[in-house]
């Protein structure tokens, strides 16, 4: 298992510490904190948009996710602002770049 | 530790051709040849090459096509910002008395392979710069209510600037309106927004202070020196309206030369997207934060070139690996008064500014005369 076989099946997950228990991003076998073994677990669908802008008629967006983890992605429903909550709709691996297309829930 | 001088200079003009890099290299290199007439081969001690290019031992390579067998040689890649770090690599030879004349040269293609970088994965689809210079765009424009045609001014400050730099890339004038109706790439990104890829040289000598007065009656001397590198990762910078690793290695730098920011009279600064000047100008502490736009209209309306005088990155074109190379050679020549129209009054004192990876990594010269 690791992160870009999980995403390919669709699963957003995230390395966190056997020991110190850090997140590391992006995702590793081992801790950028204390070195010791990482293991996966899934990553909460829900993330929180920190700034975004827009190409065409797409938003696109840096979410991050568990008050931790930063992905760039497509904002494909919605009204984004910053702060607004976004819960992920897709994500794989398209042509060996990650995809990640998420909606506004409004609240 | 010794002194280290700038006592050469050689440059290219930045063009579109499709040259291999060895040409590139080696044409920069007959420059500063050229420019400086007691320099033989055989005076220098180390060959480090900055390129961001797939070529392998370019610095052995560029060694051999130029007659030089150096002690050391070596390649020094780090985007966008390898060529002030190639300059530090020479320069900490000579600091540490490993070696007395070091030829430093950068070189890129148009095409160059550094645009899009393979580990920052989490920009997902979004891997191109324009990507995080929007970003950058639209979050300093709201923190600091700033509009689209205020940033546009430096895209028409640094058009303009360039026309007096034979070797840019750019050689015609915009206006506020030509930048805001150029192609939109995002909303808040324009096509002359940007820098441009393109293929250059730029080749510099660096020498000890007792070897330097045999090449050069005018050496202009590197006292400060600040690097940082946060992460390598865009989405890892912990704000998009300032530049972290800028600051960290300003501070470090100016403290260094033992001068403070406003002593500071000509200045390159990496002005990879129009938000980055103003950016750049907050974090280095030129300005209060926020106020980097209004540093950029004054010197814009009172004339005064003293920021980017060749034009910068905007309007010299960027072939990365020669970038902060190009940068630190115009400081020099601030310096040494020999800038022809592009020339400030009086510079003493000179800061270049050079950085990669969405600002994740800076690097800061202070140059003195």
């Amino acid at each position: 298992m690791n992160f870009e076989s999980e995403l390919k099946k669709g699963n957003l997950v995230i390395s966190e510490c056997i020991d110190c228990k850090k997140i590391t991003w992006p995702p590793s076998e081992f801790c950028n904190q204390c070195l010791k073994e990482t293991s996966w677990r899934k990553c909460s669908d829900l993330g929180k948009i920190i700034e975004f802008s827009k190409q065409n008629d797409i938003y696109f967006g840096i979410i991050q996710f568990e008050n931790s983890i930063r992905i760039m992605g497509k904002i494909i429903s919605g009204n984004p602002e910053v702060g607004k909550t976004v819960q992920v709709v897709e994500c794989g691996v398209s042509d060996s770049e990650y995809v990640l297309k998420m909606k506004v829930v409004e609240e | 530790m010794d002194k280290v001088a700038i006592a050469g200079y050689g440059i290219t003009k930045f063009t579109k051709d499709d040259s291999k890099i060895e040409s590139v290299l080696l044409n920069s290199s007959r420059n500063l040849f050229r420019n400086s007439p007691n320099l033989t081969q055989k005076d220098i001690d180390a060959v480090l090459v900055s390129s961001n290019n797939n070529s392998k031992y370019l610095s052995a390579i560029l060694s051999e096509i130029s007659g030089i067998q150096p002690k050391i040689a070596h390649t020094v890649e780090s985007l966008c910002n390898s060529g002030t770090n190639s300059i530090v690599a020479g320069y900490s030879y000579i600091a540490s008395g490993l070696a007395d004349c070091v030829l430093v040269s950068g070189a890129e293609r148009y095409d160059s392979p550094g645009q899009i970088l393979e580990w920052d994965k989490f920009r997902g689809e979004f891997k191109h710069p324009i990507f995080w210079a929007s970003i950058f765009s639209k979050a300093y424009k709201q923190k600091y209510s700033i509009k689209d045609e205020d940033l546009a001014l430096v895209s028409v400050k640094n058009h303009k600037q360039s026309i007096n730099n034979p070797n840019a890339l750019s050689q015609k004038e915009y206006s506020i309106s030509d930048v805001l109706n150029s192609k939109k790439l995002t909303d808040d990104l324009r096509l002359l927004d940007c820098s441009r890829p393109c293929t250059g040289g730029a080749s510099i000598l660096l020498t000890s202070e007792e070897v330097c007065k045999n090449f050069t009656d005018s050496p202009v001397w590197i006292t400060g020196i600040g690097q940082k590198t946060t992460s390598a990762s865009f989405t890892k910078n912990l704000t998009f309206d300032n530049m972290e690793s800028t600051k960290n290695a300003a501070i470090r730098a100016l403290q260094m030369s033992k001068h403070s920011v406003a002593d500071v009279d000509v200045m390159e600064l990496h002005d990879a997207f129009s938000v980055c000047e103003p950016m750049a100008l907050d974090s280095l502490g030129m300005t209060q934060e926020g106020k980097g736009m209004d540093m950029v209209k004054e010197v814009y309306e009172t004339e005064n070139t003293k920021i980017n005088p060749r034009g910068g990155i905007i309007g010299s074109g960027h072939p990365l690996g020669a970038t902060g190379i190009a940068q630190t050679i115009e400081i020099t020549q601030q310096l040494q008064s020999v800038a022809g129209k592009r020339q400030v009054d009086n510079a003493k004192i000179g800061l270049v500014h050079n950085m990669s990876a969405a600002s994740t990594s800076s690097t800061v010269l202070v140059l003195e005369n």
